[in-house]
């Protein structure tokens, strides 16, 4: 069976660090940087990188609109 | 845009770049939202519902025609955030702009955005009066429960036994009367088409209440009458709580109250 | 053509309002001046001209209704009477703040609180000091007969345009219900959504053939930023006093005494001044069309003739303190008034100047 691969793209500079793109994330793909932003905010990463599968619901739940989300057929 | 590469593994990045193609691209912000970042603390349920609003107006294509009339509260700025011609009411007032908007400029498509104090306090008569008279228009109604602007205080929608600054023991209805559920007294009124409570907390909930704005809109571009959508959202500062913690009492507590999904239809 | 018909001056409003190519009426009943929006409703001007009238559930919401119509740079228009009006003060504090042109009718009666449903001008201070809270003026037209009633209105919306700002026609209870003839306006034409592009680009009509987006607000945090803002309403109230100053003289050219009355009360001083010239006591008439800007030079020029100066007014003792701010202790300024419902007589205003000024 096809599986979707994905990746997302987070627009550090808008990113709050709210933590909620982590929580929506199926596969934990995303963690908080130990860095922060020029707010002074955690921003979100990919942590787990493989196990993105471009669902976009971290995106979907972002406040901030930062996060870019990509998917290709594997 | 900036990408987090550096923090990825050397042998993610070929495959990350090869995935990271406009090609590829399923979902991004959309360019209806400014650049301008919004100014709502971490986890807000507002910059969702922002961002849901933005999107229904680019799909629909009715950004030249749509005139927004923000609210005093939190979300008095979102004229900064939201690329469309917008008008800042007074506290509660924006069901009265948006009605002059609807009558002399029929062919536009106008919403109000309100907070629960805005909406259910000080501007109950106007809200109660423009969806009486059918007026074509939407509003988008975020009730979270309290005052966040003003930093916590009791709203009309506070729950019972919820502790904000002016109710520090919770709330007391015997003293402080019942948490005013609105929306259902807005579906009584002949004017209203639509009056539905959404939330913004997952993934489902947002696809569910950004559809709700579609129809919404295309309700009041078909002159259907007055679309009401509620968001039942969370105030983590106000609250006291991470955005976490605060979807999770949300759901447990405030959908007790305030239970999703749609309470009007025509 | 023009017409000339018999009306009261609240229907003259409504009439006008019509003629001088009004795009809305919001307004909610009240004594004095309910006659304003039943006579709108009878003429039904969304058939002929598409003007819109709406009976709004407040004068809180009319307000806020001109506000929105306001904003998308139509002509739009309420009116109301004392209570009302002190409702109305918010929405007139934000759309002086926002900038915005409309004209609000103000058919006094007497106060305070319920009061009487009687005329009174016992809102002067209202009007012309502030009323909301920042600092705004309101342009305000005073008329004194129901013939100005409709030609202040169509001034009223031409002064709002101009300055972008909201202007009050302050009337009273008498001249709202009085009968006079009256010579209308001719019809002038409704701006289309494209003139009004146009004309006023600031206005929210919807993006549609801009790259920026307009917005409308009062907001402004920054506080180097709202000073700036505050500038700019000075510098226009500045530029509306130096050019907008109106004002009548009747008898003042050879007047030893003066009586300085505005609106229906004018009127009244008009047969009083006659009574007086009839005694060989030679007084005049000054009537300040304008209440803001106020004509206090005019007044000033005046205080270097006269013996002295007795302001009229149906209230306790309000403009008066404009008449002397502007004679700035030349000459002596007396107070004689009626409140609470009561209008003067020509002839206790002949005594009352008598007392006053000559004794």
């Amino acid at each position: 069976m096809a599986r979707n691969k994905g990746a997302v793209v987070v627009n550090i500079e808008r990113c709050k660090g709210c933590h909620l793109c982590e929580e929506a994330c199926p596969s934990d793909v995303l963690e908080m940087n130990q860095q922060t932003n020029a707010m002074g905010y955690h921003y979100s990463y990919m942590a787990n990188v493989e196990a993105c599968t471009g669902c976009a619901s971290c995106a979907y739940v972002c406040p901030d609109a930062c996060i870019t989300v990509y998917r290709v057929k594997s | 845009m900036q990408i987090a590469s550096c923090l990825l593994q050397n042998h993610t990045i070929m495959t990350l770049q090869e995935i990271i193609q406009p090609a590829n691209k399923v979902y991004g912000k959309t360019p209806l939202l400014t650049d301008t970042p919004m100014h709502y603390c971490p986890g807000c349920s507002h910059g969702v519902v922002h961002k849901l609003i933005a999107e229904v107006i680019e799909e629909m294509g009715i950004q030249d025609i749509t005139i927004g009339i923000a609210p005093v509260g939190c979300a008095v700025f979102a004229y900064n955030y939201i690329d469309i011609d917008w008008q800042e009411a007074a506290h509660g007032r924006a069901p009265a702009l948006a009605t002059a908007v609807n009558r002399l400029l029929p062919d536009s498509c106008v919403f109000t955005y309100q907070g629960d104090g805005d909406l259910a306090a000080i501007g109950t008569a106007e809200t109660i009066h423009a969806c009486n008279r059918g007026e074509n228009i939407a509003i988008f109604f975020i009730n979270n429960g309290i005052y966040g602007m003003t930093g916590g205080q009791m709203a009309p929608t506070t729950i019972e036994g919820m502790v904000t600054s002016t109710s520090p023991e919770g709330r007391d209805v015997m003293l402080e009367g019942y948490p005013l559920k609105i929306s259902n007294l807005l579906t009584i009124l002949d004017g209203t088409c639509y009056v539905t409570r959404q939330a913004v907390h997952t993934p489902a909930t947002v696809i569910r209440a950004k559809k709700a704005i579609r129809k919404a809109f295309e309700n009041t571009l078909a002159k259907k009458g007055t679309s009401v959508v509620e968001f039942v959202s969370t105030c983590n500062s106000g609250w006291k709580m991470t955005p976490h913690q605060a979807n999770q009492w949300m759901a447990e507590h405030m959908f007790k109250a305030y239970p999703l999904g749609d309470l009007k239809d025509q | 053509m023009e017409e000339v018909k018999l009306m009261k001056g609240n229907e003259a409003i409504a009439e006008a309002a019509i003629r001088c190519g009004c795009d809305g009426y919001f307004g909610y009943p009240i004594t004095p001046q309910s006659e304003v929006l039943e006579t709108l409703m009878a003429l039904e001007p969304w058939k002929k001209t598409g003007m819109v009238v709406l009976q709004a559930e407040s004068e809180t919401a009319s307000i806020n209704m001109v506000y929105g119509g306001a904003a998308c740079g139509k002509r739009v228009m309420t009116s109301s009477s004392s209570p009302g009006i002190s409702l109305m003060q918010e929405g007139l504090s934000y759309i002086a703040g926002a900038e915005l042109p409309c004209v609000v009718v103000n058919v006094t009666r007497g106060g305070p609180g319920l009061g009487t449903i009687q005329p009174s001008q016992s809102d002067y201070f209202q009007t012309v000091k502030g009323g909301g809270h920042g600092d705004y003026k309101l342009i305000t037209l005073a008329p004194a007969s129901v013939q100005e009633m409709s030609d202040y209105l169509c001034l009223a919306f031409d002064l709002a345009f101009k300055y972008r700002n909201p202007v009050m026609v302050l009337s009273d209870g008498l001249i709202g219900q009085m009968m006079e003839k009256v010579q209308l306006p001719d019809y002038q034409l409704r701006l289309t959504n494209e003139q009004i592009r146009e004309k006023y680009p600031w206005a929210t009509l919807g993006k549609q053939g801009r790259t920026k987006q307009n917005i409308i607000t009062s907001l402004e945090l920054v506080s180097e930023e709202m000073e700036k803002v505050n500038n700019r309403l000075q510098q226009k109230y500045r530029e509306v006093e130096a050019n907008e100053v109106r004002y009548e003289t009747f008898l003042c050219d050879d007047a030893d005494y003066l009586l300085v009355a505005f609106g229906s009360t004018a009127r009244i001083c008009q047969k009083s001044v006659e009574l007086l010239r009839e005694e060989g006591i030679k007084v005049g008439l000054f009537r300040p069309i304008t209440l803001y800007p106020y004509p206090a030079s005019q007044i000033l020029k005046y205080a270097k003739q006269v013996k002295g100066m007795l302001s009229v007014e149906m209230n306790a003792g309000q403009m008066v303190e404009d008449v002397r701010l502007a004679v700035n202790g030349l000459v002596p300024v007396e107070f004689y008034g009626r409140y609470g419902g009561m209008i003067p007589t020509p002839e206790e205003i002949v005594k009352a100047a008598k007392e006053k000024l000559m004794a």
